[in-house]
Parts: C-alpha cells; structure tokens; sequence
C-alpha cells in the first residue's frame, strides 16, 4: 500500500485538509502558530467531526464489520502492535468515514483527502443514523437484518413466533413516529406502563415508557454541520498547547464538561416547547425544559480538550516548585508557544518510519556498539566522582536536593521530592508543605540543568567505575541503616511510627532525583543481584509492582510528530540512555546506538537547538506522548458505556437500581467522553430487555428478548446511543427504571446470555461494560450451582472452589478482550454467588470487580453508601480505551508471570481493554543471563491507550535501579512492602492452582529462607536471635499480617466470595491500597495535637503517631481510628471521655452512641475539626472513598475491629511473638 | 495378524510423529510471537483428544496383541496423557489455557514436554519398522 508520510509536514496538511472542513479555516489564520499547531490542530478538526462520524459509529455492525480490522479478533490482536505497512488503512476504509479520513491525514494519499468532503461523507456515509431522517429507517435496516436468510430463518422457533409479531410490534412504532403528534398510547396507562409487560413473554415486545408529546425535535437535533468554532476555541487551544510540559491531569474529574451542557444550550437552535412527563419528577422536567436538545454542540467541548484537561496554572506549578520553573517563566513572557511540533516542515521521512508501532518481527539487527562504549570511557568526567561519592549516603536530610523540597499538598511524594534515604527519617517526606516557603518558584533552576545537561554524559562513566559501585560506596560509609541488624524477637515496637515509605535506589544524584516515582513503579529489590544464583541465595521475590495509570498531578505531555524509539527493541527514549554525541543515543535496554532525529534536536521548551538531552523526553521518567495515526489500527474509538443490570425480584428487593439510576442520573455530564459518548442499557431475568433510546423517539421503548439460548439485538443500530443526542430519553429511562420491576415475581438471573447480548452490543466499537448481579446465574449459559459449604467455611483444612466451576467466563472475557470490551463486575448479593466463576469475566477482560455482601440499601445503609461512593468515583474516575501495555527491560533480565486484570497477549504485552486509574499491576522477573557488564538495568512500561477525547496516548514510566554483587547489598536494597504485595500475588495464584495450605505455607517459607539466608551472612550470627536486616524488619510482620488476611486466613469464619474477592483485590489493586488492606494502619485520635501537624489547603491535619496492632495498645479510655484502605473503624473505648464523645460524635455519653453509627457530625469545637480533617485527610489519599463505622467497645461489631488486630493471638492462629518464635524455630531446625 | 498390527501401529505413530512437530511449531510460534495466545490454545486443544487417542489405541493394541514391552514402554507417556487431561481444571479452557501460557514457564514445559513426545515417537516409529519387517518376513 502506498503511503506518503513525509510530504505533509506542518502547512501541507493543514492546506490539504482544510477543504474538508470548513472549521478548521481559523485556525489557518493562525499566523505565528499556524505551522507549529499542526498535530493539535489535526485533533482539534478530528474532535469536531466526532459529531457527525457519531453516525458511523451508530451505524452498528453493518458497516463496521466491513471494516478488515473488526472481521477476526486475530487481525486485531497481530495489527494493533503491527509493523508500519501493515498500519495504513486501505484506502477504501479510509474513505469510509470521517473520523480515519482525518486520522489518517498524513497517511493516505491525497486523492482520498479531497474526496471525502464533507458532502459525500454525509451524503453517502451516515444518512441512515443521521439524525434529521426519518425514524422509521432504523426499523426498516431491522427487518431487513432479520429477513436476511443466512441469519435467523434456520431457526424456526424464532421464525415462527418472533418474527411476524416483532415485523409488526415495528410497523406500527414506525408509522407513529412518523405521524409526530399521534405517538400516544392510549391503552397504555402512562403511569403504569408496565404493567403488562409480561403478557406475550414469548414474542419482543415493544413497549413506550413513557407518554411523551414530541414536537420539532429533529429539527433541534439532526444539524449535520459541525459548528464553526467560536473565536475563543483557538485561544484554548493556544493555551493548552503552551501550557502542555507542565501540564498536571486534574483528578477531580472534569468539571468543565459538567458546568458547560446548561451553559452553552442557548446555542443550538429550535427548542421544542417544554415537555410536560406525567410521571417525572419536577426536577426531571425542569431538567428537560432547560435543555431541551440533548445534543451537545460542539464548543462545549473546546474547554475540555484532551491537551487542555491536562493544562495546570503556572502558579500552582511555581508552587510545586518543580524543575520546569524556567519553562513556566518563558512561556509566561511567550504565551502562545507551542511546544515540540515546531519543526514539522523539516520533518525527515525516515522518523516517520521509525515511529512506527511494537512490532516482534522488527528485523533490524541489534548491534550494541561496545567501540564505542569504550571510546567514550577515555572522556573525563569530573563530575562522575564527586556526585557519585555524595550519591550512597543515606542520609535523610534533604541537604543534598539543589532545590528545596517541594512537597505538594496530595500525600503522595512528588517525585522529585525525596528527601528521606534508607532509614525513615523523623522529618516527614511530603509533609513540609506547611514549612516550605514559596520560592521554590525562584529557585536557582539553572543548577537542576547543569545536572541535567552532564546527567546523561554521566551515565556511561558511572558504568565505568565498576559494576559493583553500590559495594564500594556502602563498605566506604559506615554500615547503611538498611543493613542494621534487628534483632527481632527483643524489639518490642517493630513498626515504625510514622508511615513507611518505599526504599530510595542507590543511584547517584542525578539518576535520583531523575527516576520514576515509587507510586507508579517499583521494584522489590531496589539494588538487583546480578545473577540468578545470587538471587536465589537472598531468597527473595524479585519483581515489579505497577500502577501505570495513576491520576498524577503533574505530568509532561509531548506532542511530537516523532516519537523516538530505539530501532531494535522500541525502547522510549527516557532520561536513562547515554547521548553518545549530538547525533546519536544509546539505548539504556539493549544497548544499540540510534540516531538523533532532526526535530528532537530543537528543544521547544528552551526554543534553542541541539540540546536533545534537555527535552521533556529526557527530563522526565513518567511522560506522555500524544501518539500518531501510527499508533492506530482504527481510527480511536468513542467512549461507550453499557450497563447490564439485574432486574429479578433479588435485585429489586435489594434496591440498588435506585441507587445506580440516581448516582448516574447526577454524573451522566461528567462521564469521561467526547460529543460521540455512547451509552446503552439492558436489563435481565429470565428474559433480556433491550431499550431502544434512538434519539427522535418519544420515549425510550423497551424490547423484550425471551430466547435466551440463542440471543439476539433487536434493533442493532438504537441500543447504544450518542449520550448527547438522546439524553432526554435516557433521563427519562433513568428515572423509570427503579420502579419499572417493583412487582416483579421472576427469580431466574439469566446472566450468561446477557452478557453474551452485551458483548454483541458491544462488539464494533469497544468499550465497557458494567454488570450488576445480585444472585448465581440460573438460566441459560454460564449458569452457576451453589458451591459452597457453610459448614466448612472456618476450616483450618481444605478450602475447596476457589477456582472457577465453568470456563464460560473466561471464554466470554477473552472474547471480549479480543473486541476491546472491558467486563465490570458488581456483585451485590447477599449469598454465595460463586464470585470465583464471575470475577473471570472481569479479570481477562481488563474490568474491575466490587463486592457488596449481604447489600441492601434500607438494611445496610454503610453498603448503600459505600455503593453510591464507588459508583460517583467508577463513573468519573479517568478511562483509557482499547490499551495495550507493554513492559521492557534490559538485556538480561526476563519476565515470566504477570498479576492483574488483563490478558497476557503475547510474552511481554498485556492486553487491557479499559485502564482506570485504580488498576495495579505486579511482574515477577528472572535473571537470564548475568549482569556483570552493567551497573545499572532499567525498566520501562508503555501504556499505549485511546483516551475518553478519542486520542491515542502513550503513557511511558521508566526506573533505573543499581545492579550489584554482594548478598549484602541484596538485603539493603529491599522494598519490603512491594515485597510483601507479590508474594501475596503468587500466594494467590498458588491457592487457586494448588491449595491454600500450600499457599500459606510458602509464605512462611519465604520468611523462614530469607531471614536465615541473611543469618548466614553475617558473620557474628548468634543462633539463638532472629536477626533481620533493618531493610526486612517488618517482613514477618507483614507476612503475619498476610496469613490473618481474608483471602488467607484459616480457621476463622470466612464465606467463600469474601475470600474470593480479597484474593481479587491483592491481585488487582495497586501497591498502596494493598498494604493498608495487610496491614491497616491504626491511629489514637482521642487525644489529637496540633504537634507535627501539616497544613493542606488551609487546612490543618494532626499527623497521630501510628500505633501497632494490638489490643495491648487499646486503652479503654481512648479513642482509636483504623485505617483498612476500603473502610474506617472508629473504636470507642468504654471509658472513653465523654469530652470527646461529646464534642467529635455528638452524643452525651458512651452509652447514647447509637449502634450504626456511619457519620461524624460536623461539630463547631477543635477536637471534632481537628478528627474530621485528619479522616478527610485520609479519605482524599484514596480514590474509593472508605466508609467509616463508629464501633462500641460492647457492639457485636466490634469483632470486625478485632480481627484486624493481627499481631493479637486469636484461637487459630499464632500472636506476631509466637510466630516470630515459629520462625526461628524453623530456621535453626 | 502380526504384520497388521505393526503396520497400523506405524502409521498411527507416524500420526502422532507429525502432532508433534505441529505442536512444536505452534508453541514456538507462540513464543516468538507470530500468533496469540488465544488462537494457538485453540489450535492445540483441538488436538489433545486426537493424541491421547491415538496413543491409547496403539498401547491398547500391543496388550491386545501380547507385546509386554512395547505396551509397557507406551504406558506411562499414555497414562501421563490421559493425567493431564483429567486434571485441567474446571474453569481452564482445556490442557492449553490462553490466560495461563504465559505463566509460570509454562509455555516452556508445554514445548519441553511436546519435544520429548517427538523423540518417544521417533523412537516407537523405528521399533514399530523393525517389528513390522521382522513380522512380515516371519510370514
């Protein structure tokens, strides 16, 4: 296939495109920027025809399926990481509609440019869902997709009786909503319209929810034109643009959208008159006579654009103080700069070719050049010593940091901010906002550059100094405080007081302050051994534990029309490769040299040439690129939502759909999307019920699908609709369905052939879908028989059913996988529903999974409201479609065994139809060959993904950690948290494969090996003590807590979902959430001081020291708050002062605390400010906000307490001083 | 009747000889990542049936046909055959599982393990030629 990138650089594009669309023509008037707007300006014209490729996309299979990509998921699982020629689309595909006609701008040739404008692509592409035509043309492609032979006539149980009735049921739908005023019902009650529902179960049925007077709506509607941009629309984009380096993504959603539908409606035109619904609420109605057109124009969106939502005030930045102060300051004096797409004209093709995709079957040979290697050996750093002696000192006091320590106000510690070393220092990391002054802003950022500048030149000359350099530095200092030796069983107060934070790498300076965050990315052994046999003599996991979406609050985002890669092994440049001159790098993963490219010579932050080491790129280990149509396989898909929910008598009584109807009803604006959002509904018994929402209709019309064996879509093209274009209808929808099933008396969930629905739904596009189930499936496919034995739920013996009883999930999950659906689970129930069997369609499919037990929303009003949290979070959080993430690492080391929700598609890439921000990875990795000949390895993982704005992304994290040779060394480095979370990990892996005795006793087997294999080196090692390395200290506390874990623990009551879903959680959560699910964190906030208090948003936040866990540190007159990363509990002691009872929960005295008690009121006096900012504080930390339980000494809900109390001795398993004396016993046995 | 005996048995091993080697080249593919996992689980699965039938008949023969050593030489890798396909779990989607190829090393046992069925065979194959040219000369 031909293909011309080259020739259209910059203006050659934008002059060859703008025939297209009339839009874009401001932007050509753009003058100074016009050239450098190129690439964001291709987005910007790609995000305004969404509205009219909207149509494509509800055109529904017909014409996807023509599409070669969607035709065998094989196609896409080969293509989507493709070499670059398979990457062009043909021509004729291209030409299909608009959205790839402009992806693929630079792409095909340019006949088809100027072919498709926007007259034939309306004319001929989407006349069909295009909005103004008639409504009956969805009905007529219905019957003609059901007349069709090959598909249905062989059945002729569905011949004989769906047919005719649903020809008609839609003969007579079309006809009235031709006829516009006669669309009433007037058998059918509109109160109650369904109460007959279940007359003719046999046959669809097509019912109106609603009655519904419809006037001149179409004409609001079907405007086929794309607006023209307002003038401010550029001035946005301008200010995106120059603002993207120092860009942050604002985790509180998107707020913009949300305020701009209501504001921005007095624009579209021909508003219906107000619409009087007999059955909605006053709100609902002046909801719909403020905006009557349920289509979003397009300005709208301009606020939130991809490259804007990412944008931060220049100020909040100076505050942070990060490295970018001068680039804030240039672009302050030269607002409208863009950044990196300045040199587009210049643009040479060969970069084109090389951005290409991942691809195995790269055929260019890996050459790493050691001549050169040498040659640069000769050049004297004098840099090198000095910064490389000052690099291994732990020492804690930020003095080292040329920039003061910005803390930020999140908990989180910025990356840049680590001023603690081994040991955890009394100063708190992260904390000192409240001290740090302001002129961070001031701060000498030019000393940051000169790091900078040699940082790179350095890289090679540490090499040099000899691979064992971590050796040299810790024999050199005193013994490092990781290597202390801790006798534990006479160290009464193991854990620490202040939380603890992940272990610094040993790295020098620069390469420090330079790495990937430890939130995102971090390894279990920071200083890796250098063979396996080393690694086998620590006796400790080595592997990675991931969270590669994260929300971050700052993040550089490059748009470059060159992505550089090395040409071997597709590494992203990152700040760890060595610039061998100015024309060419080292890669850091597999060591060959790659050219330079010409535009990554200029560095548009600076506006100055030939400094490459000084681009974002290089400056940063978390970085995001705006990908090219290189990076597609089709054209970026739209957001899609599809909730299938459970509507038997089970999930009525249970009451969760009003409570879902409303938390959407209340987010529908912010759900993460651009103007083609698509969202759809189906509901399910025993039988299926589709609702046609096709905007134009009156009301939303529910179809019943009786034959669940063989499911089939009722009208393909109108369950999924735009959410802009048919809002009304789905409000409508939305405030129906909880009372809809009221009376319903079927039990059966058919949930199998439901989801096998949803996955026919959803297959041309992609997307995600949310079940809801409230019971085990009973009909139809995937049906489910209970497993569990109640009698054998504490048994300390055998928990059986832990794996899955049908691969039924697992296969719908991966075929969803392959159709780029993501599955989500919310399991309801209130007894067992064989969670092992349902989580599979969620865990191959990249979903996540919530359990409810026992939910009710009147009885358990904490479940309600825990659901109603995670739904406002679940809708809002960020998205990230169609991704596939792959991790590298260098020559060397290998990876074998991947935890998370995903599919392993191929060795290294995970296959993940959705990421959300809340999603945690874990690797574990193998030593192949030795690493002697280097002293530094380097992990990267590229998230490639399709934003919820309809943009191919690249998110890249980098680490760089030291490679080291002594056992000693080893044992400094470990990260014994992230530890901790991938042995739970492959505890949980060897549960469902073998058994959890198994499991248990390998975790104690990992404490046992590595704690004597450390005894054993060193030298004065008394038998007698369980020495540990100060590094490991908490490790058997950890492992304690692990065993008393849910998912673990034995011998104590534990119904088999909630094991099955903790398991779930250690598999999918990320590493911070994860450790306070081990090991909660347990605070006294009775007696809350200012002392050490930091200062977030003029707030102040007490900082209570952490207690351990044990009843030992109760007191009975005290107040304590654990910390389970999921929930709060507030423990009252009995003699608790009534001071506090008083002024922080509201009531007299112990006694008039009531029972459930979910809320702290918000009381005027300081003990009770001083408590509410120190939870909220907590509670902002995390993304699913934690419900809190005010427990009584005397409730019976203290139990829940208690059982996290884990260094307590229970009646089935050992106090943490017994196990530590098993420990030892096991180790001199 | 001796005669037929081998002669079926040889073909039947020339059978098995050719499954191997697809097996081979279907898990390095898998390796070296010209298909995916999902597609090449589905390939082998199909086969595993075939395999342990094939194998079984041939050992079943030689007991049939009072041949102890040979029956006791195709015993075990039979009986590993028909272990492994009773033990795949329930929610597995056969002896080859897309979503667990890639853990655990499985991928290489699966290859290390359909190499060493290679040269069981090869080796049947020349005892089975030997056999049925003694057998025929014998008539």
């Amino acid at each position: 296939i031909a293909r011309i990138p080259p020739m259209f650089g910059g203006a050659a594009t934008s002059g060859a495109v703008a025939p297209t669309d009339p839009s874009l023509a401001p932007h050509q008037q753009n003058g100074p920027a016009q050239s450098q707007m190129q690439v964001p300006s291709g987005y910007g014209l790609h995000h305004q025809n969404y509205i009219a490729s909207s149509g494509h996309y509800s055109q529904g299979p017909g014409k996807m399926t023509s599409l070669p990509l969607d035709s065998q998921c094989d196609d896409y699982y080969s293509g989507l990481y493709a070499v670059p020629t398979q990457n062009v689309m043909p021509p004729s595909t291209a030409n299909q509609q608009a959205g790839a006609q402009q992806i693929y701008g630079r792409g095909p040739p340019a006949p088809h440019l100027v072919g498709s404008t926007p007259g034939s692509f309306q004319g001929a592409a989407s006349s069909a869902s295009h909005l103004h035509t008639s409504a009956s043309q969805p009905y007529s492609s219905f019957v003609n997709h059901y007349s069709s032979p090959a598909t249905y006539s062989a059945n002729s149980s569905i011949a004989s009786q769906g047919f005719p009735s649903t020809c008609g049921h839609y003969a007579t739908s079309a006809v009235s909503n031709a006829a516009y005023p006669s669309v009433s019902y007037p058998s059918l009650p509109a109160g109650d319209p369904y109460g007959q529902m279940f007359t003719s179960p046999n046959a669809p049925t097509v019912r109106p929810v609603k009655d519904h007077p419809f006037s001149g709506q179409n004409t609001a509607i079907g405007h086929p034109l794309p607006l023209p941009p307002p003038p401010s629309q550029q001035h946005h984009q301008q200010q995106s643009l120059s603002g993207y380096n120092t860009s942050s993504w604002s985790p509180s959603g998107l707020p913009v959208s949300a305020t701009n539908p209501t504001s921005t409606d007095s624009s579209s035109s021909a508003v219906p008159p107000n619409v009087h619904l007999p059955k909605s609420s006053p709100v609902v109605s002046t909801a719909v006579s403020g905006a009557p057109s349920s289509r979003m124009p397009p300005t709208a969106h301009h606020p939130v654009e991809p490259v804007t939502s990412v944008t931060q005030p220049s100020d909040l930045l100076q505050q942070k103080g990060m490295q970018y102060g001068e680039y804030v300051n240039n672009q302050a004096s030269s607002a409208p700069t863009p950044l990196s797409s300045a040199s587009d004209d210049e643009e040479e093709e060969e970069e084109d070719e090389e951005a290409g995709v991942d691809s195995s079957s790269t055929t260019s040979s890996a050459s790493p050049m050691p001549n050169s290697y040498e040659a640069l050996e000769g050049g004297s750093y004098p840099d090198v010593l000095s910064s490389s002696a000052s690099s291994p000192a732990p020492d804690p006091a930020p003095e080292p940091d040329p920039a003061p320590v910005p803390a930020p106000a999140t908990p989180q510690p910025s990356k840049m901010a680590k001023p603690f070393g081994y040991g955890y220092p009394a100063l708190q990391p992260g904390y000192q906002n409240a001290t740090t002054p302001l002129h961070s802003g001031v701060q000498p950022s030019g000393s940051v550059y000169s790091g900078f500048q040699q940082c790179p030149q350095q890289y090679p000359g540490v090499s040099q100094l000899s691979s064992s350099l971590g050796g040299l530095s810790l024999q050199s200092s005193p013994q490092p405080e990781s290597l202390r030796p801790v006798n534990l069983t006479q160290e009464r107060n193991i854990l620490p007081t202040a939380p603890v934070w992940a272990p610094v790498p040993n790295l020098n300076l620069d390469l420090k302050k330079l790495n990937c965050s430890p939130d995102s990315f971090r390894c279990t052994l920071t200083n890796i051994p250098q063979t396996q046999a080393l690694l086998n003599k620590a006796k400790l996991p080595l592997g990675l534990l991931l969270h590669p979406f994260r929300d971050l609050t700052q993040l550089p985002v490059i748009t470059s029309n060159t992505i550089v890669r090395c040409r071997s092994c597709r590494t992203y440049i990152n700040p760890f490769v060595s610039f061998i001159d100015q024309r060419r790098w080292k890669c850091n993963l597999c060591y060959r040299v790659n050219d330079v490219p010409e535009e990554f010579m200029y560095n548009p932050l600076t506006r100055s040439y030939g400094e490459p080491h000084k681009r974002p790129e290089v400056q940063n280990s978390t970085v995001e690129f705006i990908a090219s149509s290189d990076y597609m396989l089709r054209p970026p898909q739209p957001a899609v939502y599809l909730f299938v929910l459970d509507v038997s008598h089970n999930a009525v009584e249970a009451g969760y759909l009003t409570i879902l109807c409303q938390s959407l009803l209340e987010n529908l604006d912010k759900l993460p999307g651009d103007s083609r959002t698509r969202i759809g509904f189906v509901t399910f018994d025993s039988t299926i019920h589709f609702y046609n929402l096709q905007e134009g209709l009156s009301q939303p019309q529910m179809l019943i699908v009786s034959d669940i064996d063989d499911v089939f879509l009722p009208t393909p093209d109108s369950l999924l609709v735009n959410l802009y274009e048919s809002k009304e209808l789905i409000r409508d929808l939305l405030n129906a369905l909880p009372n809809m099933f009221t009376n319903t008396r079927e039990t059966h969930s058919a949930l199998g052939p439901a989801l096998q629905a949803a996955f026919k739904l959803m297959s041309p596009t992609g997307g995600r879908v949310s079940v809801f189930q409230t019971q085990l499936p009973s009909l139809g496919a995937g049906l489910l028989q209970s497993r569990e034995d109640p009698n054998q739920r504490s048994s300390t013996k055998v928990v059986q059913h832990l794996g899955p009883a049908t691969d039924f999930y697992k296969k719908l999950a991966l075929d969803c996988s392959g159709q780029q659906t993501a599955v989500d689970l919310f399991l309801l129930s209130s007894q067992y529903s064989d969670l092992a069997s349902l989580a599979c369609m969620s865990k191959y499919s990249a979903g996540c999974i919530y359990y409810y037990p026992s939910f009710h929303c009147i009885h358990n009003p904490s479940q309600a409201e825990k659901l109603q949290k995670d739904l406002k979070r679940y809708l809002t959080r960020k998205i990230g479609f169609e991704a596939v993430m792959r991790i590298r690492c260098t020559k060397g080391l290998s990876m074998h065994t991947f935890h998370g929700n995903f599919f392993v598609r191929s060795t290294d890439l995970l296959s993940l139809a959705n990421i959300n921000p809340d999603a945690g990875f874990a690797v574990q990795l193998s030593i192949e060959e030795s690493l002697t000949d280097t002293s530094l390895v380097c992990f990267q993982t590229a998230l490639l993904y399709t934003s919820s704005k309809g943009e191919r992304r690249i998110r890249v994290h980098t680490l760089c950690l030291p490679v080291v040779s002594s056992l000693a060394d080893v044992y400094a480095g470990v990260d014994v948290q992230a530890a901790i979370c991938l042995l739970a990990n492959m505890a949980v892996d060897r549960s469902v494969s073998s058994s959890l005795s198994d499991a248990r006793d390998a975790l104690v087997n990992a404490v046992v090996d590595s704690l004597s294999a450390y005894g054993s080196t060193i030298s004065n090692f008394q038998h007698s003590a369980l020495i540990a390395p100060n590094s490991l200290k908490l490790f058997p506390l950890y492992v304690l807590a692990l065993l008393k874990q849910k998912a673990f623990r034995t011998g104590t009551s534990t119904r088999l979902d909630d094991r099955v879903y903790a398991m779930c959680q250690i598999k999918s959560q990320p590493l911070v959430h994860l450790m306070k699910m081990i090991h909660p964190n347990l605070y006294r906030i009775d007696r809350l001081t200012d002392e050490g208090a930091i200062h977030v948003n003029d707030r102040v936040v007490p900082q209570p020291p952490l207690q351990k866990l044990s009843a030992e540190k109760l007191t009975r007159e005290g107040a304590f708050l654990m910390d389970c990363g999921s929930v709060f509990y507030i423990w009252i002691g009995k003699g608790c002062e009534n001071n506090f009872i008083e002024d922080v929960l509201g009531c007299p005295n112990f006694a008039s605390i009531p029972q459930k008690m979910t809320h702290l009121p918000e009381l005027d006096t300081l003990s009770s400010e001083r408590t509410r900012s120190f939870i909220t504080w907590l509670r902002d930390s995390r993304p699913l906000s934690p419900v809190l339980h005010v427990v009584k000494d005397e409730s019976p809900a203290k139990t829940e307490f208690f059982q996290h109390l884990i260094e307590d001795r229970t009646e089935a398993a050992f106090s943490y001083y017994e196990f530590l004396l098993h420990i030892q016993q096991q180790i001199c046995k | 009747m001796e005669a037929v005996v081998f002669v079926f048995s040889l073909l039947d091993c020339c059978a098995l000889i050719f499954l191997s080697v697809y097996f081979i080249i279907t898990l390095s593919d898998l390796e070296c990542d010209y298909i995916n996992a999902r597609s090449c689980c589905s390939k082998l699965n199909k086969w595993v049936i075939p395999e342990l039938i094939g194998h079984t008949i041939v050992a079943v023969l030689m007991l049939i046909s009072l041949h102890w050593f040979i029956f006791l030489l195709n015993l075990p890798v039979a009986t590993w055959n028909i272990y492994r396909f009773i033990m795949v779990p329930s929610g597995n989607m056969g002896v080859f599982d897309p979503t667990e190829i890639h853990n655990r090393g499985q991928l290489k046992s699966h290859m290390k393990e359909a190499m060493i069925k290679l040269g069981f065979h090869l080796l049947c194959f020349f005892m089975y030629l030997y056999s049925m040219i003694l057998a025929l000369i014998n008539d």
